[in-house]
């Protein structure tokens, strides 16, 4: 290796160190970060131990035992119109919300970061061609998008996946490419040019490591509304098609005839729902305000 | 500024054209042919054909989209089988609801959404700043269906003083249909109390749709404002010995608003995703419902026409938020 590579390396290196470690610093003095650091982590947790914390078979319904009200020892959320226990339902819920939003958001993110990157680093007619794309597509209202392409696709977890992935796509892509194109100017970058740095040793050693700050940002509040859309989808009868399963949004909808006796149908779900987003998104909020680099001391 | 405005009005053109071409290879692409979905019981082969032929659904795709395109152009939209009217109608007769919602709402959350983002700016980390900070994250997190769930049930159903659906009660609707919009034309009738029964019907659709642009109207405003306070101008403008009124309102407002503008016109596709929920909740006559219908419908002249028709009118607002956008920031207006 070379001098200046060697000496390079060793900049690099020590600044990507800084960075993240200064992040982490300053993550864990954030409040909004240790909050939604915290209920994600529980959110995450329910989901894999579902299993172990649910009381009940979330699919087994006893007629028998249908309707009842919350908050006994029995059922702490109450039983459904089919007898099964709402609790149960909202944990093994979480898998499937879980599941569907991060399946999403890494589609989405892979792609549009991808799509980003080969318009804000090639610029030219790649880049007219791929942000009017993302215009176009940023045009269509997300939720009409999202209902058309799971009406074409099918019902089923994963097609509600990638419709919500295709919704983030042009997001991402624009926001990577306003980080490359802002980074082409960056010192470090053009000096790392004139000492003969090649075109992908400089976009993924050099550009890629600080655009990823307000790339995980995005990713995080994106999770925060693949949530809701998940449960969107599912209140408008475009969840998964077979109406055993537990999912939030769908249990929402099948409870709103019920709000006059059963309020508690819906409330449960509903509060899941609210404050797993609010985890996403404080999260997120939280490492925005540790990744600002306006705010480094 | 002219130039800039013919930019970005030449800029729409591709826009449209590809959004046309995009919508139009979906629907062709959506499953189940809309021949026989038109004809129901009676698709016999050689009806499903004639229809078929009808409707030019046999001639080659490029074929199909210039008539399309072609259509579009003189305002033929296509007709709907859903209600055997055409398209541009159902949406004409629809959309002033969604209008009437979406105003609503918006002013809901303007109206409280920027005092409420410069108190908090104002009085930056004290309990009324974490409080309302609080606020507005919740306020973001709460899905739209869930939140007109509550309202509903709260305020219709275990205490009756708002209406839970539709737009007006029977009972006051004797005013001829104007415009469409139940309070615009209840004032023009001169009917007080089908305008207040109207104003009733719309505060809980318009409250569930409006709660959470409130909430990113009142971070951004919060943010905007912290930011323009530690202006050098807003510092001079003190020095100069300006009230602290006057110089919220020449200095700090009108320049911590420009953000506020941008996010306005980004807001108008949110709303229109959230007004088909809150339509569907609310059984208001919109054309999010109808948007929401047509497609699980697969009744495919509402859903080309009616998406173009949306995403047009979502361009076109942000186009104007836009050119407001450089009205007011000088330095747009003179690069």
């Amino acid at each position: 290796m070379s001098q200046a590579a060697a000496a390079m390396d060793a900049i690099h290196d020590e600044r990507a160190v800084g960075l993240w470690a200064d992040a982490f610093r300053r993550m864990r003095r954030s409040k909004a970060a240790i909050i939604g650091g915290t209920i994600v982590a529980i959110f995450v947790l329910v989901a894999i131990f579902a299993p172990f914390i649910a009381p009940y078979d979330p699919t087994r319904g006893n007629l028998a035992e249908s309707y009842l009200p919350p908050f006994t020892a029995d059922h702490l959320f109450g039983t459904n119109v089919q007898g099964q226990d709402v609790f149960s339902r909202i944990v093994f819920g979480s898998r499937l919300t879980l599941g569907i939003a991060v399946l999403s958001v890494s589609i989405g993110v892979s792609v549009g970061a991808v799509l980003g990157a080969l318009a804000g680093y090639f610029r030219g007619w790649v880049d007219a061609v791929i942000m009017r794309g993302v215009d176009i597509m940023l045009s269509i209202p997300g939720l009409l998008f999202a209902i058309a392409v799971v009406t074409w696709l099918g019902r089923g977890v994963v097609q509600i996946a990638i419709a919500i992935a295709i919704i983030n796509i042009p997001i991402f892509a624009r926001l990577l490419r306003g980080s490359l194109l802002s980074l082409r100017e960056a010192d470090y970058v053009i000096a790392a040019r004139s000492v003969g740095v090649g075109a992908g040793a400089l976009l993924v050693q050099h550009m890629l490591p600080n655009a990823i700050g307000p790339l995980i940002v995005q990713a995080t509040l994106a999770l925060a509304t693949a949530v809701v859309d998940a449960a969107a989808l599912g209140f408008l009868g475009l969840g998964p098609p077979d109406p055993r399963t537990p999912e939030w949004g769908t249990m929402l909808s099948d409870t709103y005839r019920y709000l006059n006796d059963a309020v508690y149908l819906a409330f449960f779900p509903g509060i899941a729902i609210v404050i797993s987003v609010l985890g996403f998104n404080l999260l997120g909020d939280g490492m925005r305000e540790a990744l600002d680099p306006k705010l480094r001391r | 500024m002219g130039k800039f405005i013919i930019r970005r009005l030449l800029l729409l053109i591709p826009i449209l054209l590809g959004l046309s071409v995009l919508i139009f290879l979906f629907i062709r692409l959506l499953p189940g042919d809309p021949a026989s979905t038109i004809l129901g019981e009676r698709a016999t082969p050689e009806n499903i054909i004639r229809v078929r032929e009808a409707l030019g659904l046999d001639r080659p795709l490029h074929e199909q989209y210039f008539d399309y395109l072609g259509g579009l152009l003189s305002g033929d939209l296509g007709r709907s089988f859903l209600s055997n009217r055409d398209v541009v109608d159902d949406f004409l007769q629809r959309f002033p609801a969604t209008i009437e919602l979406t105003v609503t709402a918006m002013t809901f959350a303007l109206v409280l959404g920027i005092p409420l983002g410069m108190i908090t700016a104002k009085r930056r980390g004290t309990w009324i700043d974490n409080g309302g900070t609080v606020l507005s994250l919740i306020g973001i997190s709460i899905p739209i269906f869930f939140l007109g769930l509550m309202l509903k049930w709260l305020f219709a159903i275990q205490w009756p003083i708002l209406p839970d659906s539709g737009r007006i009660d029977l009972i006051h609707y004797y005013f001829p249909s104007v415009t469409n919009m139940m309070t615009v034309d209840a004032i023009i009738a001169g009917e007080w109390g089908g305008f207040v029964d109207a104003l009733r019907h719309l505060v809980l659709p318009g409250i569930t749709l409006g709660t959470i642009p409130l909430a990113i109207i009142m971070r951004i405003t919060r943010a905007s404002v912290v930011d323009v306070l530690n202006e050098d101008y807003v510092r001079t403008a003190h020095a100069k010995g300006l009230s602290q009124g006057t110089v919220d309102k020449r200095h700090v407002l009108r320049n911590a608003m420009l953000p506020v503008v941008t996010v306005i016109g980004l807001q108008t596709g949110l709303l229109m995703g959230g007004a088909i929920l809150t339509e569907t909740i609310f059984g208001w006559g919109g054309v999010g419902k109808w948007m929401y219908d047509a497609v699980v419908a697969n009744d495919y002249q509402i859903i080309q026409s009616g998406v173009l028709l949306l995403a047009f009118i979502f361009v076109f607002v942000n186009l104007i938020v836009d050119v407001s956008y450089a009205f007011l920031n000088p330095k747009i207006r003179y690069s």
